[in-house]
């Protein structure tokens, strides 16, 4: 094992994930660049992967959210950006990862909705959902039924 | 400002919505950013080195696979540090391989366990369900005493 030398040290990286018919990563991404002061903006086909001192980064999120605030969204990221431990230029394929993305990209148009609902209505008026422990899941006995009724 | 475990770990939608929401998202990429920036030996890609499943022993028997062991390394930690939880049941996207499974069954037991608040919910498949998904999210967030 050789010694490790971290880069980037007290840095944070947060990736800002576009699902938004209005703005563009592309338009998102020129705003940040206008306001990034020694934060490192990189697009990529869903958003940007923004770098630098915490605070930074947070006051260029807090300003590329109010393009379009009900659809963009931000998550944290381990790695800097291009990082070759995780880079799919380095890899090839899909970067580990962007598969969750990918999964909750097909719920963020449901939430956004949510979000832009709720600016108008009280959350205290909207029903609970369904207990999640109490949804009737195939069950064996079911599946075993399904199974012995199939054609030979 | 609370700190918020959230499950699936790496969830764009709860990250997001912990923050919104005015509190501090608790999932792995902070465990994992921590490795990361910590010099050390040099163990890629994640930086999780053997001590790592020496450090698991905390929340995993030592006959539990080093592979749990080594994943509750990065979670244990989160779960003594949290205030209140987020839990998305039956999320498709926390499948993987049998130790990330395991571990998620644990992970789930001991935020089960913690007195603390918390609220279990599974993802939206309509905008009815999101409307209420988010809402109840809020709910839950704003009696932790974060943005109205």
């Amino acid at each position: 094992m050789t010694e490790y030398t971290p880069a980037n040290v007290g840095t944070v990286t947060r990736y800002v994930v576009v699902e938004s018919y209005t703005v563009t990563p592309a338009d998102v991404a020129i705003r940040a660049y206008e306001i990034a002061k020694g934060v490192m903006v990189k697009e990529n086909c869903f958003g940007l992967v923004i770098m630098g001192k915490e605070e930074d980064v947070d006051r260029v999120i807090a300003e590329v959210r109010k393009m379009d605030p009900a659809h963009i969204f931000v998550k944290d990221r381990g790695f800097p950006p291009g990082d070759p431990r995780r880079c799919r230029a380095t890899l090839g394929g899909a970067r580990p990862g962007f598969h969750g993305i990918e999964f909750e990209m097909e719920i963020l148009p449901y939430i956004s909705h949510a979000l832009e609902e709720l600016d108008s209505r009280d959350a205290a008026t909207i029903p609970a959902p369904k207990n999640s422990l109490n949804v009737p899941r195939l069950d064996v006995y079911t599946l075993k039924k399904m199974i012995d009724a199939q054609e030979p | 400002m609370a700190k918020v475990l959230i499950y699936p770990a790496t969830s764009l939608i709860l990250s997001d919505m912990v923050t919104r929401f005015g509190h501090t998202p608790l999932g792995s990429a902070i465990a994992i950013r921590e490795r990361v920036q910590t010099p050390g030996l040099e163990s890629v890609p994640l930086q999780i080195t053997p001590e790592e499943p020496k450090k698991g022993l905390r929340w995993a028997a030592v006959e539990v696979p080093s592979g749990v062991r080594g994943r509750m390394s990065l979670y244990g930690p989160m779960v003594e540090e949290c205030d209140a939880a987020i839990i998305i049941n039956n999320a498709d996207l926390a499948f993987g391989c049998m130790g990330c499974a395991r571990t998620n069954e644990l992970l789930k037991f001991l935020i089960r366990q913690k007195d603390m608040p918390k609220i279990e919910l599974e993802y939206p498949r309509n905008e009815a369900e999101g409307t209420q998904f988010v809402a109840a999210i809020k709910r839950f967030l704003s009696d932790l005493g974060g943005k109205k």
